[in-house]
């Protein structure tokens, strides 16, 4: 028994040659983010406020595919959304198709703490977020300059492109809209687990470049992308269409729960299940146990336990 | 090789002072609908298709919650949202937030056949609808003056304001919580609309498939996304079984209903209606919800802890069950 946490800032083909400037600052924002989390459990805060704190963090660090730095939509606009999930009373809150909120993650916990409701989108959601009185700017403040870009380069391959993409060559260009193989993925997301193991999850995106609008991935579904219960939390990263598919954090749970397996076994059997390239996860279990899996080239995340087990890490998992 | 079996519903949670006639009428439009499945079933239509084909028959009837029918939000407009998915490669397509699109099951088939997504959302739903050229209608067209009369006794009984997670006590409703003390989804049962109508098949192949298709909660907040959308939650289908929830949609997304089935089948290795039993019992924690399932080799059951739910199911055999209670 004992605290945990672990936080991730998106899965995919992220190329072994990604240069410092891109990889030095989010590295920087994984480390912060986690002592940010780390101060919270040690102060004795509940996780799902911890999850919360550290999602906002991620959400404000504009080189994570969220909150300031979400991808944007075929139209050039920006279309957030995110979930939060409480493990011991499974109480959860989402919402989708946000374009003014500062922090999805907060108007995910709105939603959970303040209406009847689980889930609320678009302009539901937008005049829920105004009525709370969170804070809202104009669209223009999470729309960056690499996303511009990134979206012009998506559009010339004219395909749908998943976040943390190289440019693309031309070539490549697939007849059918769907994507797969070669994309990069977005998303953050933190679990944590505290020393009575209490459990939450947390994730938050701005989904996948060059979207349709109005498309909503796997963040936002309770079971798809962000799960939590008495034994484990897990929130979940990737190909969302493959992810909700797989109902991959809820799996990772009831395969614990039904086949009576470790976090760590359950988590990398649910991974396995889903064809590569597509998903990666992070998870503690009620125990304090940490897993962090992928079948991505990488992943880009960080953990810590109460025990003085930490770890910042993009590719290959040390602790395999 | 395997035989084919059908179950249809049109919503958990039914007034126990429902009119017999509004039964019957029920219990009617449950029975035709079965029969359109059974003889596309015998035409050797693929599970898939039927349970399209069966879903857009009780969104076209406005007597259920779903499509002409669909209940009203707290503005008075309808707002739909349907799912869909095929159990061979679970391939799937959700859709919420629709205001003019006839048949929301139907674009969320195209979601999964015709877009590189698995799920759009109001004017990016209706766009794509447009695209695809779907037939459209005025949001006119899916509101009945019964529920114009429903939503106004809601918003009399204020419910909706008060969030059912936290226990009630028996004497603070309104008026018309007080003739039923029943409630569904924090209304009076008897304001209450059932949610909600499905479908799931196995065909002769031994293909599973599951849709589910909503009006949503009577009287609910604009923006509001209930568990019919969410595939795992009210619609999932894989190669053991097909499965359609319906009730209180944040219980059911809470406790992830239909793939909890699926997924007891497939780790526990419970049988399908030993898993039906288990997810009834012991997952919906406080929750009312209902659900119909078919598995691979042709089994069908049903399960809920409402007080009733309109619901049918035939097997190839001949077998074959319209009930409400």
């Amino acid at each position: 028994m004992g605290w945990a946490i672990a936080l991730h800032g998106g899965a995919g083909d992220i190329p072994l040659s990604l240069p410092p400037d891109r990889r030095l600052p989010r590295e920087a924002g994984l480390r912060h983010c986690l002592d940010v989390g780390i101060a919270a459990l040690k102060a004795h805060k509940h996780p799902l406020d911890v999850v919360e704190l550290v999602v906002r963090e991620l959400e404000n660090h504009p080189h994570f595919n969220a909150g300031k730095g979400s991808v944007l939509t075929t139209s050039g606009t920006v279309e957030m959304e995110a979930c939060i999930m409480d493990g011991k009373t499974k109480k959860c809150g989402a919402v989708s198709g946000l374009s003014t909120v500062v922090n999805a993650i907060s108007l995910a916990r709105k939603v959970m703490d303040k209406t009847p409701h689980i889930y609320l989108a678009f302009d539901g959601a937008e005049a829920f977020a105004r009525e709370q009185g969170l804070e809202t700017v104009d669209p223009s403040y999470f729309i960056t300059p690499e996303n511009i870009e990134r979206l012009k380069q998506a559009q010339e391959a004219n395909r749908v492109q998943i976040d943390y993409t190289q440019p693309i060559q031309k070539e490549v260009k697939k007849d059918d809209a769907s994507v797969d193989g070669d994309s990069q993925i977005g998303t953050v997301g933190c679990v944590a687990v505290d020393n009575e193991g209490n459990l939450a999850s947390a994730t938050s995106t701005g989904g996948l470049v060059n979207k349709m609008v109005g498309r909503i991935g796997d963040t936002p579904i309770i079971g798809a992308g962000t799960y939590a219960n008495h034994l484990c939390a897990v929130s979940a990263t990737g190909k969302g269409e493959a992810i909700i598919r797989g109902t991959v954090a809820r799996d990772v749970a009831a395969v614990m729960e039904f086949k009576g397996v470790s976090l760590k076994e359950a988590a990398a059997y649910v991974v396995e299940q889903v064809p590569p390239g597509n998903v990666g996860l992070v998870a503690v279990s009620s125990t304090g146990e940490v897993t962090m899996p992928f079948n991505t080239t990488g992943m880009f995340r960080a953990c810590a336990t109460e025990d003085g087990h930490s770890e910042i890490a993009i590719w290959d998992s040390p602790s395999k | 090789m395997g035989a084919w079996a059908i179950a249809v519903h049109g919503g958990a949670g039914v007034d126990p002072n429902l009119p017999k006639e509004r039964q019957e009428e029920a219990k009617r439009l449950l029975t035709r609908c079965l029969n359109i499945g059974i003889s596309a079933l015998r035409s050797n239509l693929p599970a898939i298709d039927v349970v399209e084909l069966v879903v857009r028959e009780l969104e076209t009837d406005p007597l259920f919650n779903s499509g002409r029918g669909s209940a009203l939000t707290e503005n008075g407009t309808v707002e739909m949202e349907a799912s869909i998915m095929d159990g061979p490669k679970r391939r799937c397509g959700a859709v919420s937030g629709l205001t003019t699109v006839k048949n929301p099951v139907s674009l969320a088939r195209l979601v999964m056949d015709k877009s590189p997504h698995s799920y759009l959302a109001f004017s990016g739903a209706e766009e794509f609808a447009r695209n695809q050229g779907v037939e459209l209608v005025d949001n006119e067209y899916f509101i009945t003056e019964d529920n114009v009369g429903m939503l106004k006794l809601a918003k009399e009984a204020n419910s909706i304001l008060f969030d059912y997670r936290i226990p009630t006590i028996g004497t603070c409703g309104a008026g018309a919580a007080m003739d039923s003390p029943l409630q569904m989804n924090g209304l009076p049962i008897s304001v209450y609309a059932p949610e909600t109508v499905g479908c799931v098949v196995v065909d002769k192949e031994g293909r599973c498939a599951a849709a589910t298709s909503t009006g949503g909660l009577m009287n609910k907040m604009t923006g509001r996304i209930g568990d019919s959308p969410l595939i795992g939650s009210g619609t999932y289908a894989c190669d053991l079984c097909g499965v359609s929830c319906t009730g209180e949609g944040e219980a059911i997304i809470r406790s992830t209903l239909a793939r909890e089935v699926a997924a007891v089948m497939e780790y526990k290795g419970l049988n399908l209606h030993e898993a039906v039993d288990y997810v009834i019992k012991n997952r919906l924690d406080e929750g009312k919800a209902g659900l119909i399932a078919v598995s691979k080799n042709g089994e069908v059951a049903c399960g809920f802890n409402t007080t009733g739910m309109f619901r049918g199911c035939a097997t190839e055999d001949g077998f074959m069950e319209v009930g409400v209670w």
